[in-house]
């Protein structure tokens, strides 16, 4: 066959790809799908435009023309006058430099400020073992930024030698416990939780003991009895003991070494207490407090006991039915009707007590939706494998439902830690209303606002977004389904 | 045949109580009820005691007495002659007024947000998580603070609205204007607004402690009337479609039944709006809303939004994929996939939360405390409390109230709830 076919070309190497034309890649691409991909999509993308400009430029010559040094909010404008000509706008930092330390400490004595600089530090280092568990390398890390803080800000609070040298020690073995020994410094958490309170209030050691001693006695009645009489009753048996320990053997046994070593810290009165040290030492302990009492109030909505089931539904449903508002005048106002007569204490602790309550309802009602959310066979699980009710909660239920309720747990708590400035209403100084409230009546900054509600505001966002953030972390952390 | 052996009958001892389960919760119980008792008893005692001690009584007789002090937002005549019952009423309706506001508002704002944090448009959606995070993070009292400062403190006094000759002369403008078409004025005092007058008016009914307005008893008949009449409409167009698969144009018809009745109303009452002026040294005329009202409004409803935008963003996004695919499969539209399949779906996660929304926006009014809102907190709870110095009835009869508003919310919600639900069969 002569009529081979005869071609003219074969491509033997291939023809290099091509880049993308350019309206599909790069910025083009990405402007064109993310900002531009209809006339709608196009009119929002210019209004947001739009809007961000007009922020910025109303806020960005505020900003860069702020004035750090400066004794009243006068001369502040006189300087932000001179610097950027008549009618130029500038914020006046000034007060925050002159003021800060009503903001944090309220009016806690000067001298003293180490206090509750050193607890502030030391409640990381409690809490470190409840938020990175098993994690020696995190844990290794906030302690270690633990130690940082407290070096400097101890020394920059002018805190008397032996404190820093306390500190440090103090750090040194907490970080050698957590290398070798992490499980024992749940020890120092339960330490810190009774010694704070002695640490922020000061008076003498020996009160802090007896609360130790007292759940000391609580926790040896319930080992004693538990074995003859059944959980339930050796932990009442156990209450009775450390309630009449407190209320009338403490006192007058722990006199008797009083006597000899009597070792005090300057008492601070509650109505010095301020700021953000209020909003935390509030936060913090009604958190803490209302998460057990909120477990409990769960557990009793859910129980197959009609009375526990009825006073827990009544309790949860009347304090989420009222504003906390009306709970701390209660607590200002009520208590005294309420409490046997001349019975007068303390007005941060009575807020406390109210506002965990309130925390423990609305905790509650969360830890129930985990409860909710657990499948039967769970609860019937536990019972074939004849754990008894508290035994099944602890270990089967629990665990679970908790572990779901995470994320509104924390939410919750940061509801919580936004309503700690409600204390204002009952003559409390928080940061928001009370400090920023004396400052504009000072006659230097009158008519200042934005300068404090920024700066207050910031710490709120910080704290609260850094607890929704590790809320994610711990959701993300106990995820054990493989989707 | 065997039988096969009883259960030797136990005799009934007293460690059964604790020990054996068939007793143990009967004994937990009335253990609990009689530590409860006595708790309540021990209340009830200190209580008396204390009465007895300050030498009070216990009753609501104060309720009648004079009151004695002003209110500047009354929804209902009152002067401070009136009794403390009465200034408690128009308390509860400010509290009801600025919750209502807000959870309108805040539901609004709040959809709109979290659809938009939701669109694949990058920058709209930035902005939308940083206004979310921003009024989330940050304390409600701050953003009520904060609105009532700005809005008296940097806002323009009356006298700067004025034209002087001298200006119109040189052609300046004055330091401040009106907005909106020259009807509001915001002012350092509060703000002006349009108020609604009428020519005639229907007069009042009294019904002994309660008088009714009938002008505003005939616009809430007519409107309910309007919106039932085109709830009938719509569902007579419902089963000609389902019976004959046509469906009959019935938008004109509904514009028609919900406006024309109103316009008619109006027009015969002859509604006018009555804009304020600057006469002399203030404003006159309109309605003088307080900023403590608008202040309070503003925050609750920005900060709710950004809950509410976290609710709508979550439930739209637990409708799964699937459903959108097999809508855009029926060659439905974008919008109609939207209306009809996403957003019913969304509606059963999303309720929920709202509802718990709503009653925090609620019993949130009773912030207003911190901008001198005179609520239920400010009128019962504040000054009456601090006049008749009755602390117990006042705070008790306060928390009733409150809890009573939040039941009845929970309630209504609820029952829209169940009515939207999958119905389990």
């Amino acid at each position: 066959m002569a009529q081979t076919s005869q071609t003219d070309f074969v491509r033997t190497r291939m023809v290099p790809p091509a880049p993308p034309p350019s309206g599909e890649a790069g910025v083009v691409k990405w402007a064109r799908e993310n900002l531009f991909s209809g006339w709608f999509n196009s009119i929002l993308t210019v209004a947001g435009v739009l809007a961000i400009w007009w922020l910025l430029s109303a806020m960005l010559p505020w900003w860069l023309n702020g004035v750090w040094v400066a004794d009243s909010l006068g001369q502040c404008r006189e300087i932000v006058a001179a610097q950027a000509g008549e009618g130029a706008s500038g914020a006046c930092w000034a007060m925050v430099r002159e003021r800060w330390h009503q903001f944090l400490f309220g009016f806690f004595p000067r001298a003293e400020w180490w206090r509750p600089i050193l607890a502030f530090g030391l409640l990381f280092a409690a809490l470190a073992p409840v938020l990175f568990a098993g994690q020696p390398r995190r844990l290794a890390i906030l302690l270690g930024g633990v130690a940082a803080f407290l070096l400097v800000t101890l020394w920059l609070a002018g805190a008397p030698g032996a404190v820093w040298v306390f500190a440090v020690v103090l750090m040194a073995g907490l970080s050698a416990l957590a290398q070798r020994r992490p499980g024992l410094l749940l020890v120092f958490t339960a330490l810190y939780a009774v010694f704070v309170f002695w640490l922020l209030w000061g008076g003498s050691i020996w009160s802090p003991v007896s609360t130790l001693l007292g759940f000391a006695l609580l926790a040896a009645v319930y080992r004693a009895a538990v074995g003859a009489v059944g959980s339930s009753v050796a932990a009442g048996l156990g209450i009775v003991a450390a309630a009449v320990w407190w209320l009338r053997l403490g006192g007058p046994v722990l006199s008797i070494p009083a006597g000899v070593l009597d070792f005090s810290l300057v008492p601070v009165a509650s109505d010095q207490f301020g700021g953000f040290l209020l909003a935390i030492t509030i936060g913090v302990t009604a958190i803490s407090c209302s998460l057990p009492i909120g477990i409990l109030l769960a557990l009793g909505r859910k129980s197959d006991l009609l009375v526990v089931k009825g006073l827990s539904v009544g309790f949860i449903e009347f304090i989420r039915g009222v504003p906390l508002i009306t709970l701390l005048f209660t607590a200002s106002l009520l208590l005294q009707y309420f409490l046997p007569p001349n019975t007068n204490f303390d007005i941060i602790l009575r807020v406390i007590i109210l506002v965990t309550l309130f925390q423990a309802a609305y905790l509650a009602e969360v830890i129930r939706g985990g409860l909710a959310a657990l499948p039967s066979g769970q609860y019937e699980a536990a019972d074939a494998l004849g754990l008894d009710y508290w035994r099944a909660q602890r270990l089967i239920i629990l665990p679970q439902a908790l572990k779901v309720s995470i994320p509104g747990i924390v939410s919750s708590f940061i509801g919580l830690f936004k309503d700690t400035v409600l204390v204002a209403f009952v003559g409390l100084y928080d940061p928001l209303k009370g400090v920023t409230g004396i400052v504009r009546s000072d006659i230097d900054w009158k008519g200042i606002y934005w300068e404090p509600y920024i700066f207050v505001g910031a710490i709120f966002f910080v704290i609260c977004f850094g607890m929704s953030r590790y809320s994610m972390y711990l959701e993300r952390k106990l995820k054990t389904d493989h989707h | 045949m065997a039988v096969a052996a009883d259960v030797p009958k136990e005799s009934f001892r007293l460690s059964m109580l604790i020990y054996d389960t068939r007793y143990r919760s009967i004994t937990i119980q009335v253990v609990v009820l009689l530590l409860f008792g006595l708790f309540l008893a021990w209340l009830l005692n200190n209580t008396a005691q204390n009465l007895a001690i300050r030498g009070k009584q216990f009753n609501f007789t104060f309720l009648w007495q004079r009151a004695g002090y002003d209110i500047g937002q009354q929804l209902i005549p009152y002067t401070n002659d009136s009794t403390h019952f009465r200034a408690l009423l128009v308390g509860l309706l400010n509290t009801l007024v600025v919750a209502i506001f807000g959870c309108v508002f805040a539901t609004i704002l709040g959809v709109v947000v979290g659809v938009l944090r939701l669109s694949k448009n990058w920058l709209v959606g930035r902005l939308m998580t940083v206004y979310v995070e921003m009024f989330r993070n940050v304390p409600l009292l701050l953003w009520i603070l904060l609105s009532y400062v700005i809005l008296s403190e940097t806002t323009f006094e009356p006298k700067d609205f004025r034209v002087t000759d001298e200006m119109t002369a040189a052609g300046g403008a004055p330091a401040a204007s009106m907005i909106l078409f020259d009807t509001v004025a915001v002012t350092n005092r509060g703000t002006n607004v349009p108020a609604p007058l009428f020519n005639q008016h229907l007069g009042t009914l009294d019904l002994g402690p309660l008088s009714l307005n009938l002008t505003f008893l005939a616009y809430l008949v007519v409107i309910g009337g309007s919106v039932w009449v085109n709830r009938r409409v719509v569902a007579a167009a419902r089963a000609t479609q389902e019976t004959t698969g046509v469906r009959p144009v019935t938008w004109w018809k509904s514009i028609l039944i919900l406006f024309a009745p109103v316009i008619a109303l109006s027009l015969a009452l002859g509604l006018h709006l009555e804009v304020p002026a600057l006469k002399g040294f203030n404003f006159q005329g309109g309605i003088l809303v307080a900023h403590s009202f608008t202040a309070l409004l503003i925050a609750l409803t920005l900060y709710t939004a950004a809950f509410i935008a976290e609710i709508v963003r979550s439930g739209i996004m637990a409708v799964s994929h699937g459903q959108s695919e097999a809508a855009f499969a029926l060659g439905l539209r974008p919008g109609r996939t939207m209306s009809l399949i996403i957003l019913p779906q969304a509606l059963r996660v999303i309720i929920p939360p709202l509802i718990s929304q709503f009653l925090n926006l609620t019993k949130n009014t009773s912030l207003g405390l911190a901008v001198s809102y005179l609520d239920l907190k400010g009128t019962l709870g504040g000054i009456t409390l601090n006049q008749t110095g009755r602390e117990l009835e006042c705070m008790l009869l306060m928390m009733l109230i409150y809890l009573t508003i939040s039941l009845s919310i929970s309630v209504a919600m609820n029952a829209y709830n169940n009515s939207v639900q999958i119905k389990a069969r």
